[in-house]
């Protein structure tokens, strides 16, 4: 029997999360393992928008900050739940993600680059500034999620670190499988149509704002729930998240590991929230060869990490 | 018999350039109109104005009693409009398969929700579109080919897949832009059926060529453009004796396409 494409990075996925923790020396590494499953989680996103529409943010930081501090805010101020502080945060990233990518995704290419940028800049100019909401750059508090002291009481005793690498694990995994749904669907292939032509994609019918500001406000809420996540898992949460660093991130995690497909994107994550703390021995020369890793990488596998390396592995069987 | 598509006085400058200047003409159903004219003489910008890429700078284009004049692509679309390209704009990136399902794009679109989730709406929606699909490329002879990368196909396969996505919409009329062009004697013919077949159905087809011989072995109505002037308009055997036309193909360095035209 044949296996679907989805079926397989699925079934993968699963087995990754699940079985990983085997191979962990210590506890720590729990927590090395959730982070980047939060990462992957925005970085899916960014698959959706770049990957299947080809438009580029240099600003989904921003969304994920509002992610962040919905969770920081909304129960301290609000009186909600942590978990509903996320889908409420996800509603505001959504809303705000329509209401700004309308104007801006008329643009293209590095014009809508610079657009976005503006955007991330604008959301960790209010969070640095807003100190009496948010304390500023010194960062805030976020509530404990709860969920935890919930599972212990029904039998299920985890450790911090193994609870938000399985919870982060599973939203993840929920993640990609909606991604790879819209992949296949009417949708995804009018994204990818627009993708690689958008006069043509026009003239079978798409509605090519339309279906853009589809994709954008898409990977806005996958970014908004990975900056919640990151928040509620840390219980703290500074500006940073919302930083033109941070969008960065995602995009390079994006298109190193392979932006046109889910998993080569988790890979990318996984790559690059793991490569710093292997580079630690190279201490103050790390970022350095953090750069130099990205650079040989985008020369020689400029299909990204993932896809060239299947390549390889196909090639060699046949 | 009313025209589907009526052009009245269409024209456009770039730069204070006339491109294309008050150009008027109809298309018919079931008939094969063909735009010809020396290299530069503003068919494909005459096409990007009726298809709704360019915004005309004057006149306007009715279809089906309808005043379109510079409407948007995917609304033409809905209207029965579908075109192809001079230039192929395939989606290289995906299957021969994907390239004719995105041409069903106006029935398979739904609600982006039940995509993500992938209901049985979504589901039947994308079924229904890929029978379509492979019906369409058994047409085009492009079955077989069906699974693979469409950027890895031959140039004539392309046309002919740009074809069959512009079929996929089942429009009331079909602007195709050079379909023969750089396709070799066999594909020129097996294009020629096609877009016969295609009109025989009941489409209305607009068509840019170079090929004189193909546009007059199957055209039932020629215009004339030369720099952004209609200058002639007619039967092909009319057209093909008229002087202006000839002069203005003598005129240019397309002088092998006016002994087609004279033969």
């Amino acid at each position: 029997m044949k296996i679907s494409a989805k079926s397989a990075t699925l079934l993968v996925l699963v087995v990754l999360v699940a079985l990983s923790p085997m191979l962990f020396p210590s506890g720590y590494y729990y927590r090395v393992g959730a982070l980047i499953f939060v990462n992957a989680i925005a970085v899916t996103g960014i698959v959706i928008l770049t990957g299947y529409a080809g438009q580029i943010s240099l600003g989904h930081a921003g969304f994920a900050g509002i992610g962040a501090y919905a969770c920081a805010l909304a129960p301290v101020h609000l009186g909600l739940h942590p978990a509903l502080a996320l889908v409420l945060g996800a509603a505001i990233s959504a809303v705000l993600a329509f209401l700004v990518g309308r104007p801006i995704l008329r643009l293209k290419g590095y014009y809508l680059g610079v657009a976005t940028l503006g955007f991330g800049i604008l959301v960790s100019m209010v969070l640095n500034n807003e100190r009496q909401l948010t304390g500023g750059p010194d960062g805030m508090e976020v509530p404990e999620l709860g969920l935890r002291g919930l599972l212990r009481d029904a039998g299920i005793d985890l450790t911090n670190g193994q609870f938000w690498y399985f919870l982060c694990g599973i939203i993840l995994i929920l993640a990609a499988w909606l991604a790879l749904n819209l992949f296949n669907s009417p949708t995804g292939r009018a994204l990818r149509a627009l993708h690689g032509s958008e006069v043509a994609a026009r003239t079978v019918g798409v509605d090519v704002a339309r279906l853009k500001l589809q994709a954008f406000v898409i990977s806005a809420v996958y970014a908004s729930v990975s900056g919640s996540l990151l928040a509620l898992q840390n219980k703290f949460i500074t500006p940073d998240v919302a930083g033109f660093m941070h969008s960065i991130e995602m995009v390079t995690m994006a298109v190193l590991g392979g932006v046109g497909s889910v998993l080569g994107a988790i890979f990318g994550a996984a790559v690059l929230t793991l490569l710093p703390q292997v580079l630690t021995v190279f201490a103050e020369y790390e970022q350095l060869v953090l750069g130099l890793v990205m650079m040989l990488v985008m020369i020689f596998l400029p299909q990204g990490l993932l896809p060239s390396i299947l390549r390889k592995v196909r090639g060699k069987d046949e | 018999m009313t025209a589907l598509l009526s052009v009245e006085g269409l024209g456009i400058s770039f730069g204070g350039l006339k491109a294309v200047n008050d150009v008027s003409f109809t298309v018919q159903p079931r008939e094969i109109t063909s735009v010809i004219g020396p290299n530069g003489a503003g068919k494909t910008t005459l096409f990007n104005m009726i298809s709704g890429v360019y915004q005309p700078g004057s006149g306007r284009v009715v279809l089906g009693g309808e005043d379109v004049t510079g409407m948007a692509p995917h609304l033409l679309a809905r209207r029965g409009m579908s075109r192809t390209f001079q230039n192929l704009q395939i989606f290289q990136s995906m299957t021969v398969l994907e390239n004719a399902i995105a041409g069903y794009h106006l029935q398979e679109r739904g609600p982006v929700l039940a995509d993500l989730f992938n209901l049985p709406s979504s589901r039947r929606r994308a079924a229904a579109a890929q029978a379509g699909a492979r019906e369409l490329l058994a047409r085009v002879g492009l079955d077989r080919a069906a699974e693979r990368e469409a950027g890895n196909l031959s140039y004539g396969a392309l046309k002919r897949l740009e074809i069959a996505r512009a079929l996929a919409l089942s429009p009331k009329i079909l602007l195709l832009d050079e379909p023969a062009a750089g396709c070799n004697a066999v594909e020129t013919e097996e294009i020629d059926h096609l877009i016969a077949e295609v009109a025989k159905s009941g489409v209305a087809i607009l068509l840019v060529e170079h090929d004189m011989k193909m546009v007059m072995r199957i055209s039932n109505h020629i215009v004339v453009l030369d720099h952004g002037e209609k200058i002639a308009e007619g039967d092909p055997a009319s057209v093909s004796r008229n002087p202006a036309v000839i002069a203005a193909y003598l005129g240019t360095d397309a002088g092998t396409e006016a002994a087609h035209a004279d033969g």
